[in-house]
């Protein structure tokens, strides 16, 4: 076995690779760039080498410099991780020069699989199912409606030389058909000065699914099931799963001996991904393999049981599998969610700064269920603007979907993050969603369900009264240890407080009573309604855990004037407890206005002035860009958003702001 | 008997009603409490007692001897916080307006005058008209004997005053003689004079909102110590208060059980200072991550944000914080900040509350406006308060500690007890640069030399080891320790004697 590996990878990945290496009794090397000198993955490694400045391309993407890391460390082998240099041939073909072993799979396979036209060529000699369509060019419109009554309806009329949507038409019947040929000619040519288009099968309402294949250098492949990754946002994966809610067996092993065979195809000797797109009848089409390790590949390993970096390692090193085919179980089902410093309440704009707080769940496995938090930050470390906004993946694994969905539910309960926006609230609300729950996926799922962005759920039903009673818990706690202060004026315990009393969770009111003490309290709504809690939560602590009618629930706590703020399964509100009498008169009290930032704009997210597209006095109309703000190199155009006259510019181009800092004021 | 019984409860509810519904309905529109309803939330469930029930006025002039109200438009009385005896006084604007009268004073007098008796805090609640004005000089003569209670009363037992309502002429001097003021927000203003005067006399037309509401008097004017946005929160945040305050300066700072280790550890804290010197970062990070169960009470938050103050717990006893802010100005020294500091650090000594200081100063900031303010007299506040401060005194330079803001911040020099700096600690006369540039002036035309110059300076002036070796710093610590050491710090001190020579009183610079 290899004695040395250099990961060249940062962040979670890093971290994750460096975990089996040591398991293994191999020693790591880490790489980093200035940005990252104090990051978790370079704490961890038994040895790290500094790369260069922060911008990938000047550091992390810098073949050269990966190689000299490995020469002056005697690094035998280099895990790439996932992006940066991982699916690039020329990184395998410079480390193959060095002497230096690519803990992936054969250059060749990269370069075979890099290719889309190629890797069509290979998944169709493999006999792997692609979308049926037409490549060649069509002339005509009737020869077009020919072929779309070959294929099947509704297909795509795409330009050849398309992308970004233009020059695409769905067709639903011959009519259509023909229309449609004329029009996305028309726009190929206008957008791309070429007028080609082709025609292939429309998949309705898609859903991702992909298989895990591993291979080794004495040409056996096997497939570890599959994925779905359908839960998208804009292209990126939010959720993912194994197995597949819509799969079944014979599915399954379809898809996967294709797996297989394109796999074999190209003597593909790592880990890697065949990706599919399949319909809602089960329906599966080639679209691209992935020739390094996925983001997502802990919900395999928690369903196999296999460490798939572990066999990446062994087979880079040229053992033959340890596993057959038939010793491939699926066992249970993992649910994996990618924790982002974006703001979900702001469109999802990136979000940087110091972790003030980063308290994960606590991993292991409790009664059956997995918790894993794969993850390169800590508690007071820093996300920088350079690289990826993925803080961690939390990964939950039951017995059944439902079980593992609730773990995960639970686990984002007790995911503590201050200091940066994240996108925690957004993951509990999917946690939640019915749709969701029932398995009824497709990678429009989030644009559908979310047409309008997300806002944090409103408490409502049995949600509602769950955290009306954590909240009245809280509350019992506070109270019991405010009356323990010293000084009182009676030597004898006498001073009780009242146990009427009302919850309020924003506006809605709870009336509640409190029974018993001790260990578990019961709290009565209304209508008689009894919730039994028990909890052992102390003031300060940042996370509630605990039972609410035998049931486990976390809720965290974040203390606001007269009360705190509660956050459970997606819904986050200002809860206070009052006596009924104080919520009698805390009912009188006006509604303040807020203070209106409607005469200035401010800074949505720590970030660098790049542009200021107006000046002072300009009359600027709404929808109108205001300025450029660059955070995580995105470029995020300000525009106003009503009709203003620009009055004074307070921030300067080459500003580093942070978030709602002013950056004009309008008259 | 019976109806000598029922007598006496007739004549309490109709001295409970006060100036009568319809005037408690106008209250409530406005978003307000009554006096009564505000006593009730601010003390615990049935602990009031009232006093003077009863009282009427003795004006026979302008025809008020026809209207009489019971109470007189003041509710006195006393009740508990949480089980601890605190007084109180709450102006009731549905009798008179709330209105000042001889009789009215001579209530609010009764109650000092037992507060400072039996040495427990005190909390005016402020909503009325000022001085009943056809009573005259009696009226005036009942404002001073408030105020002179409020003088004796000062520095012996916590005086809180709430300002719910209006607060105008004479009513703004009593609350302006004590510890802590707190404002409702768009209910509430302060002002000597208002805005009609204002007009008249120096023709500026201004709201009484913008003269003297609670955004003016917390973030400008700084009388006010903090704001809130209504009767309930401002009620119930004094009840919180009063759980930092001891009762008086004989008594020693309550014990409130703590859930958090005193030993607790905080790795974060090794990552807090940017490797960039010039880089801010929030001190109040720090404060939270210190204190029991990250609980801070801040006075002064909105007013001089470059020095947070406020009260903390440290196992579970209550410690007055304060902190140069990076975060604003670069946590400069300027006048406001001194004297936001200094009355903070004399309020702490008067009450017997340990004071942790937080460093990390530039100096005092430059400028004709600074000078011309007096910078020299509001720096002095702020050193003179540490000076004669007798409390245990535990200073942590967290950066800089630059010049003379370096002796003002509770330095060793100023009898600071325990002297602790972390690694990154700075404490110099000034930065690398313009110490250079000043003792180096002759190469000041080589770029070369003064980087060279600059890099030896840094390397053996900005850090705590200089002074470390002449023993201004007790200790160099870790960060990730500071709540570890600093409650061992505040144990070891807890038995602390000094006293400052006799003196009538000192005289500082005012």
């Amino acid at each position: 076995m290899f004695s040395k590996i250099l990961i060249a990878n940062r962040g979670e990945i890093a971290c994750r690779i460096i975990k089996t290496a040591r398991r293994l009794g191999i020693a790591t090397v880490a790489v980093y760039s200035e940005a990252d000198k104090d990051a978790l993955h370079v704490e961890m490694a038994d040895e790290a080498i500094l790369i260069g400045p922060p911008a990938a391309a000047q550091s992390y993407l810098v073949i050269e410099k990966i190689v000299a890391a490995c020469k002056e460390t005697g690094a035998e082998a280099v895990h790439p991780g996932y992006g940066f240099l991982s699916e690039r041939a020329a990184f395998a073909a410079a480390l193959e020069e060095a002497g230096i072993v690519f803990i992936g799979p054969n250059r060749k396979a990269i370069e075979a699989m890099g290719d889309k036209i190629e890797s069509k060529k290979f998944a169709n000699a493999a006999k792997v199912s692609t979308v049926p369509g037409y490549l060649g060019v069509i002339e005509t419109p009737e020869r077009a409606a020919e072929i779309a009554d070959e294929i099947g309806y509704p297909v795509m009329i795409k330009a050849s030389a398309g992308g970004g949507g233009k020059g695409m038409r769905i067709a639903h019947s011959r009519l259509e058909v023909a229309e449609g040929f004329a029009r996305a000619r028309s726009e190929a040519k206008s957008s791309f000065g070429d007028d080609r288009v082709f025609v292939e099968k429309f998949i309705v309402n898609p859903r991702h699914i992909e298989i895990q294949v591993l291979g080794d250098k004495h040409g056996n492949v096997i497939y570890l099931g599959e994925r779905e990754c359908s839960i998208q946002r804009r292209n990126q994966k939010v959720i993912e799963e194994a197995p597949s809610p819509l799969l079944d067996e014979a599915t399954r092993k379809k898809m996967g001996e294709q797996a297989v065979a394109l796999a074999k195809a190209v003597n593909y000797d790592s880990a890697g991904t065949v990706e599919f797109v399949a319909g809602q009848d089960r329906s599966f089409y080639f679209l691209e393999m992935n020739t390094r390790l996925q983001v997502e590949h802990p919900v395999t390993e928690l369903v196999t049981g296999i460490d798939l970096v572990e066999e990446m390692i062994r087979s880079a090193y040229g053992q033959k599998l340890r596993m057959t085919q038939a010793d491939v179980k699926l066992t249970g089902w993992a649910v994996e969610s990618r924790v982002y410093a974006e703001d979900p309440t702001r469109n999802f704009l990136p979000s940087t700064g110091r972790l003030v707080k980063y308290r994960p769940p606590a991993e292991g496995i409790f009664d059956g269920v997995t918790v894993r938090n794969d993850t390169g930050v800590f508690e007071g470390g820093e996300i920088s603007i350079h690289y990826d906004p993925m803080i961690a993946k939390l990964v939950t694994h039951a017995g059944d979907r439902l079980t593992a969905i609730e773990a995960q539910a639970r686990a984002l309960d007790s995911f503590v993050i201050d200091g940066i926006r994240h996108n925690i609230p957004f993951l509990s609300a999917l946690m939640q969603h019915e749709r969701w729950r029932a398995g009824r996926l497709s990678t429009g799922f989030i644009a559908e369900e979310f047409p309008e962005g997300f806002s944090p759920l409103v408490a409502s039903g049995e949600i509602a009264h769950v955290m009306a009673a954590i909240a009245t818990h809280v509350d019992h706690v506070l109270n019991v240890r405010k009356r323990a202060i010293s000084g009182q004026l009676r030597a004898q315990g006498t001073l009780r407080f009242q146990l009427r009393r009302a919850v309020l969770l924003g506006k809605q009111r709870y009336d509640v009573e409190v029974v018993g003490g001790g260990a578990a309290l019961d709290i009565v709504l209304a209508e008689g309604r009894s919730l039994r809690v028990a909890s052992d939560w102390t003031p300060g602590e940042p996370v509630w855990s605990g039972t609410v009618d035998g049931v486990e629930m976390a809720a965290q706590v974040r203390p606001i004037l007269n009360g705190f703020t509660l956050a459970h399964r997606g819904v986050s509100v200002d809860a206070r407890v009052y006596t009924r009498r104080e919520a009698e008169l805390a009912a009188l009290m006006l509604e303040r206005k807020g203070a209106d930032n409607s005469k200035a704009l401010l800074c949505p997210m720590p970030g660098l002035v790049k542009t200021i597209s107006v000046h002072v006095d300009q009359e600027v109309k709404a929808g109108e860009p205001l300025c450029m703000v660059e955070a995580m190199k995105m470029e995020n155009v300000l525009v106003a958003e009503r009709d203003v006259t620009v009055k004074k510019i307070l921030a300067r181009e080459g500003d580093s702001l942070a978030v709602d800092a002013v950056i004009m004021e309008f008259a | 008997m019976k109806q000598m019984l029922e007598r006496l409860d007739r004549r309490r509810a109709r001295a409970r009603l006060g100036g009568g519904e319809a005037r408690i309905k106008a209250q409530h529109a406005k978003g307000k409490l009554t006096a009564r309803e505000r006593i009730e939330l601010l003390l615990d469930h049935e602990s009031f007692e009232e006093f003077d029930m009863f009282v009427e006025h003795r004006c026979a002039d302008f025809g008020m001897e026809k209207t009489k109200i019971p109470g007189d438009g003041v509710v006195t009385g006393w009740g508990t916080v949480n089980g601890r005896t605190v007084f109180v006084f709450a102006k009731d604007f549905t009798v008179f307006g709330g209105s000042l009268s001889e009789a009215h004073a001579q209530k609010i007098t009764k109650i000092q005058d037992m507060a400072l008796k039996n040495r427990a805090p005190i909390i005016g609640l402020f909503d009325a008209g000022g001085a009943r004005i056809q009573e005259g000089v009696a009226a005036l003569g009942g404002y001073g004997e408030v105020f002179q209670r409020n003088v004796l009363a000062s520095g012996v037992i916590p005086q809180i005053s709430l300002i719910m309502g209006p607060c105008a002429g004479g009513d703004v001097y009593s609350p302006a003689m004590t510890d802590f003021i707190f404002m409702v927000r768009d209910t509430s203003y302060m002002f000597v004079t208002g805005p009609d005067v204002v007009k008249t006399v120096t023709n500026e037309t201004v709201t009484a909102e913008d003269l003297g509401g609670a955004s003016v008097h917390t973030t400008r004017s700084s009388i006010a110590d903090r704001a809130y946005d209504n009767d309930v929160e401002a009620l119930l945040q004094t009840r919180r208060l009063i759980d930092f305050l001891p009762a008086s300066n004989t008594d020693d700072v309550p014990l409130l059980p703590s859930f958090d280790d005193p030993d607790r550890i905080d790795m974060s804290l090794d990552t807090l200072i940017p490797d960039n010197p010039n880089k801010p970062y929030d001190i109040k990070e720090l404060i939270a991550k210190i204190v029991d169960e990250g609980d801070f009470f801040e006075i002064q938050e909105a007013h001089a944000k470059n020095i947070v103050t406020g009260f903390g717990r440290i196992e579970g006893r209550t410690v007055g914080i304060v902190a140069n802010q990076p975060m604003a100005l670069a946590g400069v020294l300027d006048s406001d900040a001194s004297r936001k500091g200094a009355r903070f650090v004399r309020f702490c000594d008067c009450f017997n509350i340990p004071i942790v200081s937080f460093v990390d100063v530039p100096g005092f900031l430059p400028g004709v406006a600074q000078e011309y303010g007096g910078l020299i007299k509001h720096g002095a506040k702020l050193l003179f308060a540490y000076a004669e401060a007798t409390v245990p005194k535990a200073t942590i330079i967290t950066r800089k500690a630059f010049g003379g803001a370096y002796d003002v911040m509770a330095s060793k020099h100023l009898r600071g007890d325990i002297n602790l700096a972390w690694p990154t600690a700075q404490i110099a006369v000034m930065g690398a640069k313009g110490a250079v540039e000043i003792i180096f002036r002759a190469d000041i035309a080589d770029p070369a030399k003064i980087a060279e110059r600059t890099a030896e300076y840094e390397a053996r002036f900005l850090s705590p080891f200089v002074a470390a070796e002449r023993g201004y710093i007790d200790e160099v610590i870790m960060p990730h320790a500071t709540r570890k050491r600093l409650s061992r710090v505040l144990a070891m001190l807890r038995n602390k004697k000094l006293e400052n020579p006799w003196k009538k009183h000192d005289n500082i610079p005012l």
